[in-house]
């Protein structure tokens, strides 16, 4: 295959060309990540540290609304995980069929696509407003690590109707510089197990 | 032994005739309009089509144990499948036959017994009635087996593939499904101990008629325009035109690729003929997915000489078996299109993962089947949105009263192009619309015949 050589000490792969970051121990971790974390012992009451990752939330959702992708991705790690499982309860990964699960490289894939004008489910594209809410935060047993509980509401304008997709979001942030990333978002829809019309923009 | 009952013909409506003349609505090269937007049609297709013919129902894996369920559908009949605790897969009428309420709302769990929640008359597994509140109301005995759940009259399997029928003439399964059954045979010995487990699912809904899923499920014509956007993202870096589906660009009746036409309904669309034949061939076709340079590199190291038919388990199969009315299997996954309304259906896309025999041990069975189900997941993501998108156009192109037909008369008429085959079978190449003329005249068969049906019931 055309797949760019095994990476050196010296050269890094590029996460946008080839996928070498997700592995089974990347799925093990991620899985531990996005259990249990909601823990009220674990809550960051203090009301700066829980405003910075609420205008995180925000920014994130106004940029998706504004189409700008780019910046969007900005906000993510290189090597970042998107993924909204098919069930309620996020099931392991290596064995369960998710509604997305995305590395950097599909997570371009995705916008590419968009971008391509050839995408009839999204001709003429999707116009959203997305509210988000409820914003808590809880630290982990790592200092530079937070993760985020959110509730989101999409409404979506797509041929010609208005519709609702709703659930909530668990975003995994790390220290970066003087700022977060985002190393892995967890979208879990309420109806992620039922059939849902033209999914296709991005959550 | 459970005891049968008939279906008759349902009440008659007032100036109620036979719906239409069925010659006319389907044609050798065109369909009309109707056979996708007439509610009437849609009405018989749900007792012609789903319950005439042997129609998918669930795979087996999805209830492993004793007493497991699922609810589905047989049309728009509400089913709870069970496995009883003998081990017998029934496909009992989610419906309390007290006042007709559905008794199991939840989509799985493992129960010996379904209480109603109106009024608590409580079945077994088995459809019997197990007991009543009060029964000391009843002048009537409750014995009766007409007061047992109805049952679909006949459930038979084929390799996990459970299907049911009401019709009593109908062939047994593995007859009626004849030679498309060496190709489902292909599609599973591919898979260590020739086996898959179905594991959760992409599912869509669709404002359009079912058979709209069913007309692209071998359809080759439609692939370089409606997934336009996926061919170009498989192929987005420089030096790649290779990738996916890309063999569809340029001329695909030239290539070693074709459909058959196996007969009731079913055809297949073979790509494998386009493949190089070697251990990793299909691993080659691959475009990107989450994961895969990292394990391919393991596999490598751990697998050696191996790695590649190790790889090629978590590659597409490229080949779609279509089993009328309402199976594809397609890639790895296992489709299902189920009916909601004239314009509304389902498109369900479970998953498939492989076991682990003995032959590959329990990491590499892990590992294979994380990268399988990234591989799944591309299609159904960026390519099955865009089909929906067009049938969901093509019904509304449909509600032009005026402009009345379907065509479905690509490769017709053109000399040594379509091959009747010595066993029955019909073959053509890639692009032809011979599958859909095809299997509608198995459609039309269906709606012009009454069939013998039946219902079972608990003796």
């Amino acid at each position: 295959m055309n797949a760019p050589k095994a990476p050196t000490p010296s050269q890094p792969p590029d996460p946008s060309r080839s996928s070498y970051y997700i592995s089974d121990a990347l799925y093990g971790e991620l899985i531990a990540g996005f259990t249990d974390w909601q823990d009220d012992t674990r809550a960051v009451t203090d009301v700066g540290a829980r405003d910075e990752f609420r205008r995180l939330i925000e920014r994130e959702a106004r940029l998706l609304d504004q189409f700008r992708y780019d910046d969007w991705l900005a906000m993510y790690l290189p090597e970042c995980v998107y993924w909204a499982p098919s069930t309620p309860n996020a099931g392991d990964p290596r064995r369960e069929i998710a509604v997305m699960f995305d590395d950097r490289r599909r997570l371009e894939d995705r916008i590419y696509r968009i971008n391509t004008g050839f995408a009839w489910s999204q001709a003429p594209q999707s116009r959203t407003v997305r509210l988000v809410t409820n914003v808590e935060v809880f630290a982990t047993a790592t200092s530079n690590v937070r993760m985020l509980r959110s509730n989101f509401l999409i409404s979506e304008f797509w041929d010609k109707e208005t519709r609702m997709l709703t659930g909530w979001a668990g975003h995994r942030v790390v220290r970066s510089g003087d700022g977060w990333k985002i190393a892995a978002k967890q979208i879990n829809l309420l109806e992620c197990y039922q059939a849902i019309r033209n999914l296709s923009i991005i959550l | 032994m459970t005891a049968l009952e008939k279906v008759g013909a349902p009440p008659t409506r007032l100036g109620g005739t036979a719906l239409y003349d069925w010659d006319c609505l389907v044609q050798e090269d065109r369909a009309h309009r109707l056979v996708y937007t007439d509610p009437a049609i849609f009405e018989a297709e749900m007792t012609q089509i789903f319950g005439g013919t042997w129609t998918y129902l669930a795979h087996e894996s999805e209830i492993p144990n004793a007493n497991d369920f699922i609810t589905r559908r047989l049309g728009l009949r509400p089913l709870i499948i069970v496995r009883d605790a003998e081990g017998k897969i029934r496909a009992l009428y989610n419906r309390c036959t007290h006042r007709g309420t559905t008794l199991c709302r939840f989509d799985k769990g493992n129960s010996k017994s379904f209480q109603c929640p109106y009024h608590g008359w409580n079945f077994l597994n088995t459809g019997r009635l197990r007991g009543v509140p009060w029964p000391e109301g009843y002048a009537a005995d409750l014995r009766d087996p007409k007061y047992n759940l109805a049952q679909v009259a006949r459930v038979e399997s084929y390799r996990g593939f459970v299907f049911g029928t009401l019709n009593l003439d109908a062939l047994p399964l593995t007859e009626h499904l004849g030679p498309i059954a060496t190709v489902i045979d292909e599609w599973l010995d591919r898979n260590p101990g020739g086996e898959v487990v179905v594991c959760e699912a992409n599912r869509f809904r669709f404002k359009a008629n079912w058979k709209l899923a069913y007309d692209n499920s071998c359809d080759g014509y439609h692939v370089a325009y409606s997934h336009r956007s996926l061919l170009e993202t498989e192929n987005r870096f420089a030096g790649e035109n290779a990738k996916g589906m890309a063999y569809y660009r340029n001329s695909p009746d030239t290539q070693a690729m074709y459909m058959r036409y196996t007969g009731h309904g079913n055809h297949y669309k073979d790509r494998r003929p386009n493949l190089e034949k070697r251990p990793g061939g299909l691993w080659a076709l691959e475009s990107a997915h989450p994961g895969m340079e990292h394990y391919e590199a393991e596999f490598i190291e751990r697998y050696g000489e191996r790695a590649f038919s190790l790889l090629d388990l978590a590659g597409s199969e490229p080949v779609n078996i279509n089993v009328f009315p309402n199976l594809s299997l397609l890639g790895n996954h296992i489709q299902v299109f189920e009916p909601v309304s004239v314009d509304e259906t389902n498109a369900v896309w479970y998953g498939t993962m492989i076991v682990d025999d003995g032959s590959i041990g329990a990491d590499g069975v892990r590992d294979i089947n994380a990268l399988r189900m990234r591989t799944q997941e591309g299609f159904p993501n960026f390519g099955e949105v865009d089909d929906i998108a067009n049938f969901e156009q093509i019904q509304r192109g449909l509600m032009a009263v005026e402009d009345e037909w379907v065509y479905m008369h690509r490769g017709l008429g053109i000399p040594d192009r379509v091959k009747t085959n010595v066993d029955g079978t019909i073959t053509a190449p890639a692009t032809d619309e011979a599958f859909m003329r095809e299997h509608f005249k198995e459609w039309k068969r269906l709606m012009q015949t009454r069939a013998n049906l039946a219902i079972r019931r608990e003796p």
